[in-house]
């Protein structure tokens, strides 16, 4: 193997080892609305890759357009990647494909439960599916089936809000979009 | 999950290549006052219903006027964001959103309507979410790439904002004597500006035939299916079709948007390039 070859290998590696390195540091930068959740769980990364110019490039999608946690998420990003000096780093607004509540990873869910929100059914983002109102598996607290929905909407735009009939406690459902 | 993304995100950026834009398809002109129509609809009524916050019925909707409203405006500062772009002359969203003129906004006149009672807002909106859905559903699958991608985050919001309006146009229609004579009187008073929202003029008409915008007559039959099921369901009566005297698309609007625009624009104009 030439020099220059050696060099490329050298780079390709390199990068690899910076991706890795974001991905870590991306999974302990909290969701600031359900800080139970980091942003990978959550599925608003993308893709993490190098540029043609060394630059650390992040794709991130919102969950909602109007989200206002977005925002806060993009600086909470560019804060946790400075500090583990990650090099030059973009965040780019990725769109399309728009996201889902299935984006949420297994892991995602598993947290979500024991923060005590009722997470989103799998596997119901096709539209004819959303035209009925999705309902919760049971409550979280004593798992009953026996619930029923309060509002649509929640203290935040990816959530609403249920009551438990049984024990009568009301909390919160991941919406499926 | 990276390997994956990434791979979506190349498919995307491969498509955004090979299509048109707006702009290169119809033009600056047109392409801006199309997205500025788009836009303003989303603005214009999250604006309205932000009103409702704090003098809602119930907490319940309270929360549901505050969640479509920041859906809408949301969606607003993507499309107006765009429509800065497209422009050219380095407006931002905040310039384009909070600094133009009366007749500069090019909202359907529908969407400026004043919230009325609860029962009016909510027919207001049913007729709204409904054009919105329908429309959202064929710009997703728009020759321009970027305009595609909003409308179909957009889809998924706007199916939410119609579960919710229907829901409660059901409920008053069908509910008491007075719920019902206020929504069907609210009905006859906003119908004749849906009329607005399908008459298509040139703009329209250069954006179909690019194949960037769906056919507005299109749009119209499938939100006229879909209102008349709901009327139906709520036992509301259609009222008659008539000729409509307003024409905010092109930014001749009723007076209530000069009351609605010094009120959000307040702020901008009192403090300019006040952040948050």
């Amino acid at each position: 193997m030439n020099a220059a070859a050696s060099r490329m290998v050298d780079c390709t590696d390199g990068a690899a080892a910076r991706e890795a390195l974001a991905w870590q540091v991306l999974a302990t930068v909290e969701d600031p609305e359900i800080p139970a959740l980091s942003v990978v769980d959550l599925g608003v990364i993308r893709h993490v890759r190098t540029d043609a110019d060394g630059v650390l490039e992040i794709g991130l999608t919102p969950t909602y357009s109007g989200c206002p946690a977005t925002e806060v998420i993009r600086h909470s990003i560019e804060q946790a990647l400075q500090e583990a000096q990650t090099g030059p780093c973009r965040i780019t607004n990725e769109l399309s494909p728009p996201w889902s509540s299935d984006w949420i990873s297994e892991e995602g869910r598993r947290k979500l439960a024991a923060y005590g929100i009722v997470p989103p059914a799998k596997g119901v983002s096709s539209p004819r599916q959303l035209a009925h109102p999705d309902r919760p598996m049971a409550c979280p607290r004593c798992q009953s089936a026996h619930t029923e929905r309060l509002s649509e909407f929640g203290s935040t735009p990816c959530k609403a809000l249920y009551r438990c009939r049984d024990c009568l406690e009301p909390f919160e459902y991941f919406k499926c979009i | 999950m990276s390997a994956a993304a990434t791979a979506t995100t190349a498919a995307t950026a491969t498509t955004a290549n090979a299509a048109a834009t707006a702009a290169d398809a119809v033009g600056p002109r047109a392409s801006l006052a199309y997205l500025l129509r788009l836009g303003d609809l989303s603005l214009v009524l999250g604006q309205r219903l932000g009103e409702w916050v704090g003098h809602s019925p119930a907490l319940e909707e309270d929360l549901g006027m505050a969640n479509i409203a920041l859906d809408l405006i949301g969606q607003a500062r993507l499309l107006l964001s765009y429509a800065g772009e497209v422009e050219g002359r380095g407006r931002g969203e905040d310039e384009i959103a909070f600094l133009r003129e009366h007749g500069e906004y090019l909202n359907a006149t529908l969407a400026e309507q004043p919230n009325g009672d609860f029962g009016h807002t909510i027919v207001r909106q049913v007729l709204l979410d409904a054009f919105q859905l329908e429309l959202y559903q064929r710009l997703a699958a728009s020759a321009d790439a970027r305009l595609a991608a909003i409308a179909a985050k957009s889809v998924k919001e706007t199916r939410y904002h119609l579960r919710y309006s229907a829901g409660w146009l059901v409920r008053l229609g069908d509910g008491t004597e007075e719920s019902h004579a206020r929504v069907q009187s609210a009905l006859e008073r906003l119908w004749p500006l849906t009329v607005e929202l399908f008459a298509a003029d040139e703009i329209d008409r250069a954006m179909a035939d690019a194949g960037i915008a769906p056919p507005l007559e299109q749009v119209r039959a499938a939100w006229a299916a879909r209102v008349d099921a709901l009327l139906a369901e709520a036992t509301l009566e259609r009222p008659r079709d008539q000729s409509h005297a307003w024409f905010g698309k092109q930014g001749q609007h009723s007076e209530h948007l000069g009351y609605l625009l010094a009120e959000m624009q307040y702020m901008q104009r009192t403090y300019p390039g006040a952040r948050w």
